[in-house]
């Protein structure tokens, strides 16, 4: 598997007036081809900057502080628009969260699809229609030449999330980036969706990031699991082996949290406190307010520990027998 | 295509919109009546207003439904030149209409321009456009107009460029408003994502989605204008005494209404009166079934 994106100590701040946030503070994170790695983490945790910033959709105040997105060998950070501008929705692509509103409500289907093909490459307009209808067949729209004269209201909620993905998959993109595309769906309409884009991603060889902060999700559908707290990664591994022995106290939190994981009957568990103000982070180790294994060490940062497969951001990593 | 197919669906959905209401029906009759009258006038009108030779003097200040020295029956009376007064208003509805949708269409065209620019732009350009709307509308309307027709003189043209000097900033500020709070949606995003360009986004998909609030303020803004250049033609400054519009006939009218003869100032009164009335009613008719937060 070759190496399609490697996040090198990405930083992300926003200045504002009450200071600077730093929204993602040090982000490592790789991509092979073929690979699905899911980010989870809690609201604001910088999950979705991260991809943001990938895609070089940054809006002002925001901008990258630092690092390096180097994608297919290339340093993303060091384009211009118009270079990103090329590249979005040819070779890197976005699904968003709710398909109620990421398309435009007055224009066809098809006038959006073909409008997509046309803005990346020179053909005629039947054949981009062409394209367009061989892209919604793909995502499983039944008589997708029709559709194309639809509008997304005539759509169910299901649907128009395919649509958008047919969207992305227009031009065959290396990468995609999914921010929450099934948070608001329901689970039956979810299920035919991941099933869908797991076998695009194996099909079509692409890497893909599944923003979210479902673990059940993420664990039926990715290979590779980023855990984000406070704008960075605390725990980076094989969906299985995070899972099933986590090394942050903060995913082995995330983990107990999920209601499957309680005992019936039983109060549902939680993290205790709330996750750090962006603007007022604690010193060291960001966790360390919430966490029960807290010591004065964590008042030091704690560096990311540097295996492959697996690393971790914390001193006193779980079920390692300290 | 894409073009025709927005438009098909959004005057659908007007059309049913304002046939679901019985008063704003009356309205689009009243408006297409009006607008049929203007265009047919010179086949309609008993007699041509501005043939001198089709007038007689010895019918004037005639009474409605009185007939002429000639047998001619002039159903809504003779002016003080023995004009036929259902004639000159056909021919002045023709007038008035005109100017006001040439400059209400001119000023939506250059208020929605200007608008989008200012929204997509941001910053110091969006600043310069909007602290000069603000300075239009801060001006009376009519003050502008008159201003401008002094320095400039009379004629048809000028009184449709002062229309539209005094009309675009109302295009401009509502356009902005629409194509910022549009701009904010993830369909936005979601088309920048796909790496379409910004001049597409700002007029493929920003700018069909402020046309339901255009369509609104245009037909208002017709309406605004027509009463704006009757009022700068009764006052005199407006369109030449050659091409008589209502509001020239309402003045013409004015001058010997005290002396009994209603007919020349109030009949030209009333048709301007429907005419904006019913333009507005439709345009307001519009403004809710087009709203996308009001409509289902």
């Amino acid at each position: 598997m070759s190496t399609l994106l490697k996040v090198d100590d990405l930083r992300v701040w926003f200045e504002t007036p009450a200071g600077t946030i730093k929204a993602v503070d040090g982000v490592n994170l790789t991509l092979n081809r073929g690979e699905i790695v899911g980010l989870v983490g809690e609201s604001g945790s910088g999950k979705s900057i991260t991809g943001f910033s990938i895609i070089g959709l940054l809006d002002p105040p925001g901008r990258i502080a630092g690092g390096q997105i180097a994608f297919d060998g290339t340093d993303l950070t060091g384009l211009d628009s118009e270079s990103l501008r090329q590249l979005r929705g040819r070779r890197i692509a976005m699904i968003f969260q709710d398909p109620m509103m990421t398309l435009n409500p007055v224009l066809s289907i098809g006038t959006q699809m073909i409008e997509t093909v046309l803005t990346h490459r020179k053909v005629s307009r039947a054949e981009a229609r062409q394209r367009a209808s061989a892209a919604l067949g793909r995502v499983g729209i039944p008589s997708p030449d029709e559709r194309l004269n639809a509008y997304p209201h005539e759509f169910s909620g299901g649907m128009r999330q395919r649509v958008a993905i047919a969207m992305a998959l227009l031009h065959e993109p290396d990468l995609i980036i999914a921010d929450e595309p099934t948070t608001a769906l329901d689970v039956t309409i979810q299920a035919q969706i991941l099933s869908v884009v797991q076998d695009l991603v194996a099909e079509m060889g692409m890497g893909l990031i599944w923003i979210s902060h479902d673990l059940g999700v993420v664990a039926g559908l990715a290979n590779r699991i980023a855990v984000m707290y406070a704008g960075r990664i605390v725990e980076e591994g094989a969906v299985d082996d995070v899972l099933d022995h986590p090394r942050h106290p903060y995913t082995q939190g995330l983990i107990a949290s999920t209601p499957m994981a309680n005992q019936r009957g039983e109060p549902l568990r939680q993290i205790p406190g709330m996750a750090p103000r962006p603007l007022n982070r604690p010193e060291g180790c960001a966790f360390r307010p919430r966490c029960a294994y807290a010591t004065d060490a964590c008042l030091a940062e704690p560096d990311e520990t540097h295996g492959t497969a697996r690393r971790w951001r914390c001193f006193h990593p779980l079920g390692l027998g300290q | 295509m894409m073009a025709v197919l927005t438009a098909d669906t959004l005057t659908a959905r007007a059309l049913k919109g304002v046939l679901d209401s019985p008063k704003a029906t009356v309205a689009l009759s009243v408006c297409i009546l009006l607008v049929l009258a203007a265009v047919l006038a010179p086949v309609i009108a008993p007699q041509n207003p501005y043939d001198l030779m089709q007038i007689d003097l010895f019918d004037s200040k005639l009474p409605p439904m009185s007939r002429g020295y000639s047998g001619m029956l002039y159903i809504l009376g003779t002016d003080t030149q023995g004009r036929d007064m259902l004639s000159a208003m056909l021919y002045g509805l023709r007038t008035s209409l005109a100017v006001g949708l040439t400059a209400g269409v001119l000023a939506m065209a250059l208020g929605t321009m200007l608008g989008l620019i200012a929204a997509y732009m941001g910053g110091r350009v969006d600043a310069l456009i909007m602290r000069f709307v603000d300075l239009m509308l801060g001006l009376p309307t009519i003050l502008v107009a008159l201003m401008i027709l002094v320095v400039f003189g009379q004629g048809t043209g000028k009184v449709i460029l002062a229309l539209i000097f005094v009309q675009w900033a109302y295009f401009a500020r509502t356009v902005r408003a629409t194509a910022m709070v549009e701009a904010e949606k993830d369909y936005v995003v979601a088309a920048r994502c796909l790496g379409i360009s910004p001049a597409r986004i700002l007029f493929a998909h920003l700018l069909p989605n402020c046309l339901p609030t255009l369509i609104v303020i245009g037909s208002i803004q017709v309406a605004n204008a027509i009463a704006a250049e009757a009022t700068l033609s009764f006052l005199g400054i407006g369109l030449p005494i050659t091409e008589p519009s209502l509001g020239l006939l309402i003045a013409n009218g004015y001058q010997v209404l005290l002396a009994g003869i209603y007919w020349m100032s109030v009949y030209p009164g009333l048709l301007l009166l429907v005419l904006v009335f019913a333009i507005n009613v439709l345009g307001d008719r519009l403004r809710l079934v087009l709203n996308p937060r009001l409509a289902a």
